[in-house]
């Protein structure tokens, strides 16, 4: 491993002494290992290293980037993006401004997941996977594990110099149930920041994830149309995300007069019992940290509070456009792109009503669970349930075929009208954005109800 | 390289290396405006061993420490699936031109008035509108070299075009896009922009669609977006191998419409998705998947075949850096004989669709899928009428692929790993809001 310590402080002078507005170089180095499993069989099982750095440059509104894994004649590479940056500009640069730090956070993790022998990682999967097969009916089955830990040292003209850590563990497990022509699948996606205890003792609930995979062979498909739907914790977490988080994403609106028209805070988005946080300050969630990718502190942001619109998430360029203030969200997957404004840790805020309460008025209706995925176009989104129930006269019936929901972030979030006392972050989620993919995010949200919510079907 | 294989076969029976390095530049446009210039450099490095007949696999980015990477291999080996292939010794590979020299000699100044040109045409035919624009160049190197004497090693060129519209109204938005590109470089931006426009035509009207079950045209991209991803599983020889297809023992069977023929092509001229040999070395092949609606065959990489008993059909893809597994390089749809036109007049009331969103999100294995229509328009009488909002398709592929009313005679590349024509297809349930 090239030492990148030795490399970023190298480099220190060179960034203050460039005649660019602001310039910016990030260097990284990660190991990581994986096994997934196909069926019984291991499929593969591997040990990666990678390291690679970048400059970013700004010269009258304009950025030159650069990335590369190769470290050899490094003031050139700040030469090009900074020439990169004066071809590409013609306006006035313009950053909110931040202080300058210089810190040292470490991954804080006891024991880092990549060095736990694969011997070990193995034998735990091993159980999992026989746990699968042990259910008549599962045809195949799929599992997916990594570990990660990174180390990134971030520097910039303005004097900042910030070494982070972290660990990543996920995994994700799925169940194919088949008969005759029919095939259904339910997966669980679990996921820590890098505490492997935290993937342990899955074993009833991989178990019960089979089980609904059979059960889903001889369920019914529910008919398209408008439902009272209610979704659990998981699911709903998927919803804010997608309905609403990118939404909140300025990078989108800051440039464009007609999006700042439609997002203007103050905007009545939902319920008054509606409050949605974004916030990477919170400890130990998949989409915590310090500084982001630009070396802002990150805060705990409002985007609704009490159903109208507060707030939103900033990189340094969108807030200083739109005249707020910085909330730390420029992140980067890796080295190889530069940050955009993204999500963190998502999550609507617990309201008082209980789960029988929610769905004891309910005579017909859909109780959604679990998640396959999501998408959003900022106004109108899907996403899907890894498994539904109908909620008849105000109990929950028979099992249904997964379903997909979608909406118009203007009408749905109106149309939540319960949010649940049962806060849950799930932490197994991974968002794409801009080719970025699969950034670490958490997603959480109590039960919600949503009325009038349209179900795609038969 | 060499002095890794060297170090590999020391310590293991066979041993293969694989090395990609490439260089990118892109030009970036944001809210129609020059935004930023990009370079990237990179280069990443997979060893692959089998020791005690168990494959071993590490890989490096960046600054690759052959010794650690050998070591890491070894520890991987002991658990490693057992490999049931021989690696490819010395091999004639078909010739596949994939590299233009002209395209890394783009000067930087012509990319962005291609990145202009586009934007003025879209902002020039709708005021209002937020344009994203992407003009990009790159040039790849891969190498392949193995401890049976096999090795590879090829140049591909790649020059594209990408262009986003956003046109909000209110709390109405509307988004439009085309990309294309070629290992030659571009310089009509026509082709992209005439697109674009065609689909802000057509949106320009509201329409509203009702709940029923409805005829569909699905253009390239609406193909794309929703039909494919299901075959993609379905013909994935490993997929096969584990019973998990619902059509891996059909072979030889009528399972679609006698006028569907789909092929994988690896082998198309200055297409981005050939080369002269996949990413274990093994020659690249035109392979029959579909043949007028009989399943003809699957696609596989060399551990996949030797479990299935099969031959690698050269589709040993490695994703992200991972093990080789089957994945189409390119697939090829057969074109019919109906156009576009002729298939919007054969309907009273229906759909087109040219982007769904979601459909990737359903029960792929059983060819289920569902989404909403971002971008689509109802058709009446014979005559597009408008755009359709807060509207869900589902269906399923192999109920619709197995009785199509026509498949079209406009063939085109779409996100540069599948050419097809539209397919116009019977009876698709539509729920909407209106």
């Amino acid at each position: 491993m090239p030492d990148i310590d030795a490399v970023a402080q190298s480099l220190a002078a060179e960034l203050k002494n460039r005649k660019s507005d602001y310039t910016e170089a990030r260097f990284e180095e990660s190991q990581t290992s994986h096994i997934v499993y196909r069926g019984k069989v291991m499929e593969s099982i591997g040990r990666s290293t990678a390291s690679g750095g970048n400059v970013r440059a700004l010269v009258k509104g304009g950025w030159g980037f650069t990335s590369f894994n190769d470290f050899a004649k490094l003031p050139d590479r700040v030469s090009l993006a900074v020439e990169q940056a004066r071809s590409a500009g013609t306006g006035k640069s313009n950053l909110a401004p931040i202080e300058s730090a210089v810190d040292n956070i470490p991954s804080g993790v006891s024991q880092d997941p990549v060095t736990i022998p694969l011997a070990d990682k193995k034998r735990l999967l091993d159980e999992y996977n026989e746990i699968i097969w042990s259910i008549p009916q599962i045809k195949t089955s799929n599992i997916n594990y990594s570990d990660s830990r990174k180390k990134v040292v971030f520097l910039n003209s303005e004097g900042s110099y910030i070494t982070q850590e972290r660990a990543d563990v996920a995994l994700r497990l799925t169940a194919i149930a088949a008969k005759d022509s029919e095939v259904q699948q339910v997966g669980l996606s679990i996921g820590s920041r890098g505490d492997f205890k935290a993937i342990k003792g899955l074993h009833q609930k991989i178990k019960e994830m089979s089980q609904n995979a059979v059960a889903l062979l001889t369920a019914p498909q529910a008919k398209g149309g408008e439902y009272t739907v209610v979704l659990d914790p998981i699911l709903a977490g998927v919803f804010v995300h997608e309905a609403f988080g990118h939404l909140s994403e300025s990078d989108f609106v800051y440039e464009n007069d007609r999006m700042q028209e439609i997002m203007v805070l103050g905007r009545q988005f939902g319920v008054e019992q509606l409050n949605i946080v974004d916030s990477a300050a919170e400890p130990g969630l998949r989409g915590s940290y310090k500084y982001d990718d630009e070396g802002t502190p990150s805060v705990k942001t409002y985007l609704i509070r009490e159903g109208k619109l507060v707030g939103r998430l900033h990189s340094r360029e969108t807030a200083a456009k739109m005249n707020e203030k910085p909330t730390g969200n420029a992140r980067a997957i890796n080295y190889r792109y530069p940050p955009i404004v993204r999500m963190t840790n998502t999550y609507i805020e617990p309201g008082s009503i209980s789960f029988e309460e929610m769905i004891s008025d309910i005579k017909e209706g859909i109780y959604a669970k679990n998640w396959y995925g999501g998408m959003t176009s900022m106004e109108m989104f899907t996403f899907s349930a890894g498994e539904a129930y109908m909620i008849r006269k105000g109990k929950i019936a028979e099992a249904i075929r997964p379903i997909m929901l979608t909406g118009n972030v203007f009408n749905t979030l109106k149309n939540i009208d319960a949010i649940g006392n049962d806060l849950d972050m799930n932490q197994g989620g991974g968002c794409g954005k801009g080719g970025q993919m699969p950034l670490p995010v958490s997603n959480g949200s109590p039960h919600i109800r949503i009325q009038r919510c349209l179900v795609g079907g038969k | 390289m060499e002095q890794i294989l060297a170090r590999a076969e020391k310590v293991a029976k066979e041993a293969e290396v694989f090395e990609v390095s490439s260089e990118e530049t892109q030009v970036r446009f944001e809210s129609n405006r020059l935004k930023q210039m990009q370079t990237n450099q990179s280069t990443s490095i997979a060893l692959r061993i089998i020791k005690d007949g168990r494959v071993g696999y590490a890989t490096a980015a960046g600054t690759a420490d052959g010794q650690q990477l050998v070591k890491d291999a070894v520890e991987t080996a002991a658990f490693g699936s057992e490999a049931k292939f021989k690696l490819p010794g010395d091999t004639r590979y078909p010739k596949v031109d994939i590299y233009d020299s002209a395209v890394q000699a783009v000067p930087i100044k012509e990319m962005v008035d291609l990145g202009e040109a586009m934007v003025a045409t879209v902002t020039g035919h709708t005021p209002g509108i937020m344009c994203d624009a992407i003009v990009s160049r790159s040039v790849m190197t891969v190498r392949l070299i193995n401890s049976r004497g096999g090795q590879a090693e090829y140049k591909k060129s790649f020059f594209g075009l990408d262009i986003e519209g956003n046109l909000i109204q209110d709390t109405d938005m509307l988004f439009v896009g085309e990309s294309e590109n070629s290992c030659h470089p571009l310089s009509d931006t026509k082709k992209v922009t005439d697109i674009v426009l065609k689909q802000l035509e057509l949106a320009k009207n509201r329409a509203k669609s009702p709940t029923k079950v409805l005829p569909v045209v699905f253009t390239p991209n609406g193909v794309a977006s929703a039909l494919i991803m299901p075959l993609l599983s379905a013909f994935n020889g490993k997929i096969v191998y584990e019973g998990a297809s619902p059509i891996g023992n059909k072979t030889g069977q009528k399972i679609f419409d006698k006028n569907f023929s789909l092929r994988d092509d690896p082998l198309v001229a200055f297409r981005p998705a050939s080369r002269p040999c996949d990413d274990e070395g093994v020659a690249s092949q035109r392979t029959l998947l579909i043949n007028k609606g009989i399943v003809r065959g699957f696609l596989y990489d060399l551990q996949t075949a030797a479990l299935a008993g099969k031959k690698s059909t050269g589709n040993g893809n490695r994703g992200r850096g991972s093990l080789p597994a089957p994945a189409p390089s390119a697939l090829v749809v057969t074109p019919g004989k109906t156009t576009f036109d002729e298939m919007v007049q054969d309907i009273k009331e229906g759909l087109v669709i040219e982007q769904l969103m979601g459909a990737g999100q359903g029960n792929i294995l059983g060819g289920d899928f569902s989404g909403n229509v971002l971008l689509g328009y109802k058709i009446e009488n014979g005559k597009i009428v408008g755009r359709v909002k807060d509207t869900m398709v589902s269906g399923n592929v192999y109920k619709i692929l197995k009785d199509i009313a026509a498949i079209g005679s406009e063939t085109r590349w779409v996100g540069g790993f599948l050419q097809t024509p539209p397919f116009y297809c019977k009876g698709l349930s539509v729920s909407s809001k209106g």
